[in-house]
């Protein structure tokens, strides 16, 4: 093993991975459960958005939540330069 | 003129998507302008390998049935400029691919001037697997150094010859390549794991690359950075020679032999 290699081995990935999973694991469980429209509309969203703003595509994130027995739909977009705007 | 490569195996766990994501990265970065597409419908995983997956609108199924443009659904590589992937869905639906709409994606694929299209295969000889390889001009058969992987190998060369786009024209021959991946010259020396020479006698083609067994790959699939792009790994080394290969230069095999020289020649020595 070559000197950059074994500095290189030392980074630590496993915690990159985690936390990669662990975003990408809620995501895909969610969608499994949750109501046929909610990809479209955030795909809709995301086109609408880019008329006017130059984001992401994993700039626009959708959350079902339960909350005091109610359901609750929340849209983040993520602006490009600085912090998140809410709508 | 585009080239279509399809990555395939049989077998599951061999490294085809480890080495369909760096063997599309090498080729774009010689600016090559190629498009990847994850064929595993059901089990998405290379835009995991790529380090997009939070980039997925739309995905290869999307276009097939209209949802969606071609373009919409391309996701652009952020460290690559000419390298575009196209997710597999992740639906249950084991039929949402169908000849026609690969076909159709292809054509467009082409038509916008691809220099390549990888196509990750999943594993299998079913359907998924079938329709990963039916329009390939080359196939990388990706192999371990171990009985099940090189049968199954032999039962996908077969297919090659018999059931795809060029075997029903009659023409040209899909080219196929043998790729010897998870490779460890110490237990070729010792005789505990069947050498690249032994895989090639038992399958009859050529070996594009040997590609030694690391710990960097691993590392670099937690990144979500295609192995090739760890510039001073062994694996990276090995796959750009794959590249180069494919591309027509002539190079020597490296990493089939056990290192035996000290420390500072392999840092200097080469
Ligand atoms: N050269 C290698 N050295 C070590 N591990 C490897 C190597 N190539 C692939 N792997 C590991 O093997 C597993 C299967 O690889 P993958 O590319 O997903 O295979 P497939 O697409 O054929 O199912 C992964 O855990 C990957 O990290
Ligand atoms: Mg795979």
């Amino acid at each position: 093993m070559g000197l950059l290699a074994f500095f290189r081995r030392s980074q630590p990935t496993a915690s990159t991975a985690k936390e990669r999973l662990r975003i990408i694991v809620a995501q895909e469980r969610k969608a499994q459960n949750a109501p046929d429209y909610l990809p479209t509309l955030r795909r809709e969203l995301l086109e609408v958005i880019r008329k006017y703003i130059n984001i992401d595509p994993d700039a626009v994130q959708i959350n079902l939540e339960q909350e005091d027995g109610r359901d609750l739909l929340e849209f983040t977009v993520t602006l490009p330069d600085n912090g998140a705007g809410r709508i | 003129m585009t080239e279509i490569i399809v990555v395939t195996s049989g077998k599951g766990g061999v490294g085809k998507t480890t080495t369909a994501a760096s063997i599309a990265c090498g080729l774009a970065r010689r600016s090559k302008r190629v498009a990847i597409i994850d064929f595993d419908i059901g089990l998405r995983n290379l835009d995991l390998i790529m380090g997009c997956e939070r980039r997925v609108v739309f995905d290869f199924v999307n276009v097939i049935q209209g949802d969606c443009s071609l373009k919409q659904a391309l996701i652009k590589d952020k460290r690559i400029e000419t390298l575009f992937v196209l997710a597999a869905s992740q639906t249950r639906d084991k039929d949402a691919l169908s000849k026609d709409g690969v076909r159709k994606v292809l054509d467009e694929l082409i038509a916008d001037g691809f220099d390549y299209i990888v196509c990750d295969s999943p594993a299998g000889i079913e359907a998924g697997a079938h329709l990963a390889m039916y329009f390939a001009d080359r196939a990388i058969v990706v192999v371990n150094p171990e009985v099940s992987s090189v049968r199954d190998s032999d039962r996908i060369l077969g297919l090659l010859s018999s059931k795809t786009q060029r075997a029903e024209k009659g023409g040209e021959k899909v080219k196929e390549h043998l790729l010897l991946t998870r490779y460890n010259p110490r237990r070729v020396a010792a005789g505990e794991m069947m050498s690249a020479d032994d895989v090639k006698e038992i399958l009859g083609i050529e070996v594009l690359a040997v590609i030694p067994e690391s710990p960097d790959v691993l590392s670099a699939s937690n990144a979500g950075t295609p192995v090739i792009l760890l510039e001073q790994s062994d694996v990276a080394k090995a796959y750009e020679d794959a590249v180069a290969r494919l591309m027509g230069e002539d190079r020597p095999m490296r990493f089939i032999e056990e290192p035996k020289k000290g420390f500072l020649a392999r840092m200097f020595g080469g």
